[in-house]
């Protein structure tokens, strides 16, 4: 038995990587390249599709409001899911199996037929503003998975250390803050960003909820690809990535990733 | 500080299935009582109305004169160390200990003396800093027990604190807990399903089943004289006879049982009514050879070693019995002998209808 890999192995994992990553490394070609139309190899190289981006107020708007919303939705799916995962796990005997698939719904139904719906029965029928629809819709979409990852956490939580606690003298709402929180805690960080980059992507039901005057990031890319050929969709593509990056780098800074492989 | 706690009448149920009826239950200040049974039968569901997670249907708690019935938990003041210790993962060993004082308004100085203190006398002080994760199952429940222990609670109670040990620590954590209990003179109630544990450390023992509590008295008086047949299945006596009484002569009763007669004396064994059954253990049925011998007469069968004694499976006219018979004599399978009841080991119960 050896501790080096075996050289097939290697080679598969080398191929995989590539795989992966070369998509990505053409993207960040064709967004650096000095032409007016997407290509790779870039020819010439230039930050100012890059500025072009900001020169756009289209994009400049999107961003805006795509990061006002992955964030606020988040946050919503968070007040809401917490809550709900922990009482599904708390009294998993007592409620019906049933209420816990009724959060794993939105992801089931097809997201275009998700938000099909939503415009149908909320946006038309309500007349709400549209920022009002993204919100409601991007808290929907996201919170199956804030539901799931944080009752994931929960599962391996051991409600007698709950309990231990509110024998010791803390009243129930105080152990959840101070007991139960801080011991999902990876949970609710895990949550928070697969939700927030599930936001920030999506296209489908933003598609329907996004309306005059208000978009978000994605959509714009499709709306300005349709009319454009140059390289500031691929510059938009890079910053989103770079956007998704920093939150991840932010979080690994702070708390450290390693929590995800749990 | 220590408390007498009173059930009274307390029935509770599971949706509409009952799972206590009627239990009334003392126990003296400083007392430590065990509730002993099988799994489902109503000994965790007492512990977790007393803590105050369950609600009582009917009946009241009482705690040194305060009712608890109503009280929400955390205002009950009530220690409790739970089988799979239920350490806070996020707290150091020290904080885990001072989490009840925190909640009691102490200083972090003063938290931290008295912490440290019970942690002293648990003798874990030399791992206040770390976490409960790097931590052995023995020294956490030591943790768990001084974390209860350290609020100075009126009542301490006990959810099966050692079923997770391993069989030798066990032993020494019973004699540990049993001591801390008894320097402190807490009021204590300890769940188990665990016959010799609960017999070890109890000053008394409430045997339960399906959700009735079937005798409670001290360990000494449970193990010789259980007062029905359940109890006496319970702690051991294997061999349960169902007699009538068909002569009384002064003192000697003939008694019946499948065409197979026995004298008895009342002075051996007290009063014995009409209708009875005869309870024993293995070791209060002598196997002898002698055929004018004032026994059941029995074929034995299958013989096991025991190391103490042989046990025979004996075949008789009221069905089979198991007996012990002496080391120095081992004797074949389908010997014809008489089984010798012996009145110290033995006890008359009441006919229940039962078998």
């Amino acid at each position: 038995m050896s501790d080096r890999p075996h050289p097939f192995l290697i080679v598969v994992t080398a191929l995989v990587y590539l795989f992966l990553m070369l998509p990505l490394v053409i993207v960040v070609g064709a967004a650096l390249s000095d032409t007016t139309y997407l290509t790779f190899p870039p020819q010439g190289l230039s930050l100012r599709w890059f500025e072009n981006i900001f020169e756009i107020s289209a994009f400049r708007r999107t961003i805006i409001t795509s990061l006002q919303i992955a964030f606020l939705g988040t946050m919503i799916a968070l007040l809401i899911g917490i809550p709900a995962a922990y009482a599904l796990n708390r009294f998993r005997i007592e409620l019906p199996k049933w209420l816990g698939t009724l959060f794993v719904l939105p992801i089931l139904v097809p997201e275009i037929v998700f938000g099909f719906a939503l415009l149908k029965s909320f946006t038309v029928g309500t007349g709400a503003p549209i920022f009002l629809s993204l919100l409601i819709g991007h808290t929907l979409i996201v919170l199956p998975y804030v539901v799931r990852v944080i009752s994931a956490s929960l599962a391996s939580f051991d409600f007698s250390v709950e309990e231990a606690a509110i024998s010791l003298g803390s009243s129930p709402v105080k152990t959840f803050f101070t007991i139960v929180l801080p011991n999902i805690r990876a949970g609710v960080i895990a949550a928070f960003i697969l939700a927030f980059i599930t936001s920030l992507n999506d296209v489908s039901v933003s598609l329907f909820l996004t309306g005059p005057g208000i978009s978000t990031l994605p959509i714009q890319i499709l709306a300005h690809v349709e009319q454009f050929f140059d390289p500031t969709v691929a510059s938009v593509s890079v910053l989103l990535m770079f956007l998704t990056v920093a939150v991840m780098a932010v979080v690994e800074r702070t708390l450290g990733l390693t929590f995800l492989a749990k | 500080m220590t408390q007498p706690l009173d059930l009274q009448a307390v029935s509770a149920h599971y949706g509409t299935t009952k799972v206590l009826e009627d239990l009334s239950l003392s126990v003296q200040a400083g007392e430590l009582v065990s509730l002993l049974g099988a799994s489902g039968c109503g000994k965790t569901t007492t512990l977790r109305l007393i803590a105050g997670f369950l609600t009582p249907t009917t009946g009241s708690i009482q705690l040194g004169g305060r009712d608890l019935t109503r009280l929400p938990t955390h205002k009950r003041d009530i220690g409790l160390v739970f089988q799979n210790y239920a350490l806070f993962p996020h707290l150091s060993v020290l904080d885990n200990v001072a989490f009840g004082l925190k909640q009691r308004g102490l200083g972090s100085s003063e938290r931290r003396k008295r912490a440290m203190a019970m942690l002293e006398r648990v003798g874990l002080s030399a791992l206040a800093d770390r976490a409960p994760g790097a931590l052995s199952g023995g020294q956490k429940q030591r943790v768990a027990l001084a974390r209860a222990l350290v609020i100075e609670p009126p009542l301490l109670m006990f959810d099966e604190p050692l079923s997770n040990l391993d069989a030798k620590l066990r032993v020494d954590m019973r004699v540990e807990i049993r001591q801390l209990q008894r320097s402190n003179g807490t009021t204590s109630v300890y769940v188990t399903h665990d016959q010799e544990e609960a017999f070890s450390i109890s000053d008394r023992v409430a045997i339960m089943n399906a959700g009735r509590l079937m005798q409670f008295d001290r360990p000494e008086v449970l193990y010789r004289r259980p007062a029905n047949t359940f109890v006496a299945r319970f702690v051991g006596f294997e061999n349960i006879i169902p007699f009538k009484v068909v002569a009384r002569e002064g003192d000697t009763v003939t008694a019946e049982t499948a065409g197979m007669t026995l004298r008895l004396s009342q002075a051996a064994y007290g009063a014995i009514p009409d209708t009875f059954l005869l309870a024993t253990r293995p070791d209060g049925l002598m196997v002898s050879t002698d055929p004018a011998a004032e026994g059941l007469p029995a074929r034995l069968g299958l013989r096991t070693y025991l190391g103490r004694a042989y046990q025979y499976q004996c075949e008789t006219a009221a069905g089979q019995l198991i007996a012990n018979g002496s080391l120095t004599n081992p004797l074949e399978a389908g010997t014809g002998v008489k089984l010798v009841p012996m009145p110290e080991q033995c006890t008359i119960l009441a006919s229940e209808g039962t078998r």
